[in-house]
């Protein structure tokens, strides 16, 4: 090798490193997210925070958004509202983030959001909770489906089968205490009587008692609801096999992960539940608009991540996609410009569902985004 | 030598407080302001504990509850009751207070550890209560708090708040000091890992030992109705085990009998989260290290510790 | 009737992980006055390394042999490496050095497995066995047997060996023991590989029906500790009568008053039994010399 090309080499070498890139012209994009990562919720942030990482570097990769690159946040609140307060404050003070993606639970989404809108920053939260949207907050958004959704697409499934008498069975989890609230609220609308109301603790193993009084409640009944997400509905499927109830049993969307039907295992046989797309990818009809994005979703998060997708990390992929497309549209990073772009989100495709924001929706999904799904041998099987 | 005026009691108070001033110059943003107010009200609790761990030997395993019941009483007596923000934080250092009352009497009057199983389970039901009656305390994703107004003045801000509870915490370290420089305190102090000598001594020590748990309990519910007014809005977790479990190794990390210590311990297990995300998925472990590390190698506390190795320097 | 049968089913087997937690807690505590928070941790131990070394290929016996022997190994090293340079410090100071310890050993399980839950099969088969209208599953008696092998094992141990003298004596009188020439640091080191091994064999026995995850551990602690308490600190046969009886009280509590307010339930009657007998159930009296 000659001299000359070698000290030519290194000065190209050198150029690479740091010289302009076409991606890191400008100082980076910051993007923050508080999640769940570990705590009660990690079921739920661990995905999150999975999703995140691997979409931030893809688009990176992909030479960023307004030619600058991407940089990711992240905090990890342990499922603590005041933690997730302070970390919000954290990333709006010294961070100086432009947005947020996150917030996995609703405690903490509550918590953070007071620090978001006085700094008039976008916030796109990941929890269910129907508070965090409804009164519409100017820079608060959410990406998962509510859980009243989730109760009026359970009770329509009933309606169907002509099914009135429901025993309610929930964790005292926040998931599970606020879909229970819904589902007290909702279930006269449907003609639903709820002629019982258990619940257990975080961490409980055996719910057999609960079911044992769901199964002599008065009057008898016809079919189980569980609100909740984890280990919990795993072990309440099992009891309620144990016990053999002989009646329906739904779940919902919070056990929307293959990980449930492992850990259930044979009892699961025949639990319906409302979810997204994302968990019937593969049956979707190739008309169905949501199919392509649902299926590259699922097939990069399972061949990176080595574990099965779940419809939460779908949350985060949804929140951070509407955002990034925002940031493209408003062509800035101003905090009030990114706002109304998101807010101008239409048909955008999302694993949730196909989501319309307005000035009066910050949600932007209807109830046909939710499928009813059943589960037949050991695999999710779309209803409808 | 310092000079006679400056008793060891004054010096901690005046050093507290020239902290507090010298911070506020030195911090450059909100979100410092937010910890170091995290870290006075967190303080606050710790310093209360301490008492009850310094002076009468006991451990509570539920404080937090008592901060829940400050905190959801500023919470729930706009809501339910009609109150305003500051009568309702008033009925939450008595309820807090009383309870510690009924629970304590009987309970200390046993000699042994009865009283950290006692607050175990205080704790707990504190929390079960303040989790599952939803309507009412609006469960586990929390309840809003109404904006403090104090004579017309919006009281909002890390900054602002950074000074009240700055004083409220310097104004607690000097109850702290004076109780345990008072006669009962001394005695107390001197004789707490025997009960029967106190008794000699001419104190009752089943009293006395309710009395510093009373006013540990208050201290809690202080930390818990400033840090709901604070971030304005508060969750269930604020009663749960795992900050009580907190609390008391604020209090044995800083040093157990030291009111300074509980400030530095609260001060660590405060500022370390911050510190640890660096490490990303690891901080948690390295958490669990730095305390262990912590009580290996100052096993008396931070304070004490460190005290005790300045005074051998010394000549 | 049935009724009743089916929560007491479910109380006997939570209540047996509860008592072996609860052993854990009574050994360490006679040999040191050290409450070891890390106890549920063991448990987590048990299941997690099991259901991994599963996974990875292992048999489940010899699965459950690496786990049983990778709770061992970190109880000896929570007591070489943490308890033994704090010696001489406070009762205190080392409760939260267990603390610590079991923050510590959750933050590396989590980066070692994953944050996921996690299931074992069940040892012989899933199908319950009815019983006069109530129902309880294979795995319940694996639980309740593997309970009581242990605390049988543990009494001749105690009863019947050198060794075993050795840690009674220790309980019994430390400064004494020391004086007859024990080796107590021996005996506290035994105290946490013993604590461990029961630990990690509850894990593994629970795993099935419970399912895992690097989390479990502090609930367990938490209501071991209980349990030991209700049975008297540092009495082995307290410890497993007041693990049974709390989750006795649990079940009974959620399935003839209040599932919400269950533990609220289990914990007045704890605390109506101190006050009654305030050594616990089969508490010894202490003699406080001045």
């Amino acid at each position: 090798m000659s001299r000359r090309l070698f000290a030519a080499l290194l000065v190209g070498a050198a150029a690479l490193t740091f010289g302009p890139s076409p991606a890191g012209a400008q100082a980076p994009i910051r993007i923050g997210a508080v999640l769940s990562v570990t705590g009660p919720a990690s079921f739920l942030g661990d995905p999150e925070a999975r999703t995140l990482r691997l979409y931030i570097d893809r688009i990176n990769q992909a030479g960023g958004v307004l030619g600058r690159r991407l940089e990711l946040v992240l905090y990890d609140d342990g499922g603590d509202a005041n933690r997730a307060r302070t970390f919000a404050t954290r990333l709006v003070e010294d961070d100086r983030v432009v947005a947020m993606v996150g917030g996995t639970t609703t405690g903490t989404t509550m918590a953070m959001i007071p620090v978001f809108e006085e700094a008039r920053i976008p916030f796109i939260s990941l929890a269910g909770g129907i508070e965090i949207i409804e009164p519409v907050k100017p820079f608060t958004f959410k990406t998962p489906h509510t859980d009243k959704m989730a109760c009026e697409k359970i009770f329509e499934d009933l309606r169907k089968r002509g099914l009135t008498r429901v025993g309610l069975i929930s964790g005292t989890g926040g998931f599970g205490a606020s879909m229970r609230t819904q589902c007290l609220r909702v279930a006269p609308a449907f003609g639903i009587t709820i002629v019982a109301d258990e619940r257990y603790g975080p961490g409980d193993t055996d719910m057999t008692p609960q079911l044992t009084r769901i199964r002599n409640a008065p009057g008898g009944v016809q079919a189980v609801v569980n609100a909740d997400f984890g280990q919990g509905p795993a072990i309440v499927t099992r009891n309620f096999a144990q016990l053999g109830l002989g009646v329906p049993l739904y779940q919902s969307h919070g056990v929307a992960s293959r990980s449930f039907i492992e850990l259930a295992g044979p009892a699961a046989e025949g639990v319906r539940l409302p979810a997204a797309a994302l968990l019937v990818a593969e049956q979707l009809p190739d008309s169905d608009p949501q199919k392509r994005v649902v299926m590259e979703y699922k097939q990069l998060y399972e061949s990176t991540q080595n574990q099965p997708v779940s419809t939460f990390g779908g949350h985060a992929y949804d929140g951070l996609m509407i955002l990034i497309e925002a940031i493209r549209r408003a062509g800035s990073t101003d905090g009030v410009r990114i706002r109304d772009a998101v807010r101008q989100t239409r048909g955008f495709i999302g694993t949730g569902g196909v989501v319309n924001m307005s000035e009066t929706d910050h949600m932007g999904l209807d109830l046909s985004a939710f499928r009813m799904i059943e589960i037949r041998n050991g695999t999710w099987r779309l209803l409808d | 030598m310092a000079p006679a005026w400056l008793t060891p009691r004054r010096a901690t108070v005046a050093g507290l407080a020239l902290l507090l001033a010298a911070l506020w110059l030195v911090f450059p943003s909100g979100f410092y302001f937010r910890i170091a107010t995290l870290v006075w009200i967190s303080a606050l609790a710790a310093v209360g504990l301490n008492l009850l761990m310094g002076l009468a030997g006991q451990v509570s395993l539920g404080h937090a509850g008592f901060v829940g019941i400050g905190a959801y009483a500023v919470a729930l007596g706009p809501r339910h009751l009609g109150l305003d923000l500051l009568p309702s934080l008033g009925l939450g250092l008595v309820l807090a207070g009383l309870l510690a009352l009924l629970v304590g009497r009987p309970i200390l009057r046993l000699r042994g550890h009865y009283l950290a199983v006692a607050t175990l389970g205080l704790g707990i039901l504190v929390w079960l209560v303040l989790n599952s009656e939803v309507a009412i305390t609006g469960g586990p994703d929390g309840i809003q708090v109404q904006r403090l107004v104090l004579v017309g003045w919006r009281v909002a801000g890390a900054e602002t708040w950074y000074w009240i509870t700055g004083l409220a915490l310097v104004l607690g370290v000097l109850v702290a000091l004076n109780l345990e420089e008072s006669p009962t305190g001394r005695a107390l102090r001197a004789l707490h890992d025997s009960e029967v000598a106190a008794a000699v001594a001419g104190i009752d020590v089943a009293r006395a030992k309710l009395a510093v748990f009373v006013i540990a309990a208050v201290y809690a519910a202080l930390a818990g109705g400033l840090l709901a007014l604070f971030n304005r809005f508060v969750t269930p977790q604020a009663a749960d085990f795992l900050h009580s479990i907190e609390l008391v190794t604020m209090v044995v990390i800083g040093g157990m009998g030291s009111s300074l210590g509980a400030v530095v311990g609260a001060a660590v297990l405060t500022i370390l989260p911050q510190a640890l995300t660096v490490f990303h998925d690891y901080e948690h472990a390295v958490l669990g290290l730095t305390i262990i590390l912590f009580m290996i190698f100052l096993r008396q506390g931070i304070v004490p510790s460190l005290a005790a190795l300045l005074a051998r320097r010394a000549p | 009737m049935d009724q009743l049968l089916q929560f007491v089913f479910s109380g006997l087997t939570v209540g047996a992980v509860y008592a072996l937690v609860a052993l854990g807690f009574t050994l360490i505590y006679n040999a040191s006055d050290v409450i070891n928070f890390a106890q549920g941790e063991f448990v987590m131990l048990g299941g997690m390394v099991t259901v991994f070394a599963v996974a990875a290929g292992m048999p489940l016996p010899l699965a459950a042999l690496v786990a049983i022997a990778v709770a061992v190994a970190t109880g000896l090293a929570l007591h070489r490496l943490a308890i033994e340079p704090a010696r001489g410090a406070s009762a205190v100071t080392l409760i939260i050095v267990t603390i610590g310890a079991s923050i510590l050993i959750r933050g590396l399980a989590q980066m070692v497995f994953d944050r996921q839950f996690h299931a074992l099969p069940a040892f012989t088969g899933e199908e319950p066995i009815r019983v006069l209208g109530a129902s309880i599953l294979p795995q319940s008696l694996w639980v309740l047997g593997g309970a009581a092998a242990i605390v049988l094992a543990l009494w001749l141990f105690m009863e019947r060996t050198l060794l075993g003298k050795a840690v009674r004596a220790t309980a019994a009188n430390r400064l004494a023991a020391r004086l007859v020439g024990i080796d107590t640091t021996l005996v506290l080191a035994l105290a946490f590989g013993i604590s461990g091994a029961i630990g990690a064999i509850a894990g593994i026995l629970i795993t099935p029906i419970t399912l895992t995850s690097f989390a479990v551990g502090t609930l367990l602690a938490l209501k071991g500790f209980a349990a030991a308490m209700l049975g008297g600190m540092g009495n082995p046969v307290g410890a497993v009568v007041g693990g049974l009886a709390l989750g006795l009280l649990e079940s009974l509590a959620a399935g003839f008053i209040s599932s919400t307010y269950k533990d609220a339930v289990a914990f007045l009657v704890i605390l109506g039994v101190l006050f009654v007998l305030p050594q616990g159930l089969f508490g010894r009296r202490a003699v406080e010399r001045v």
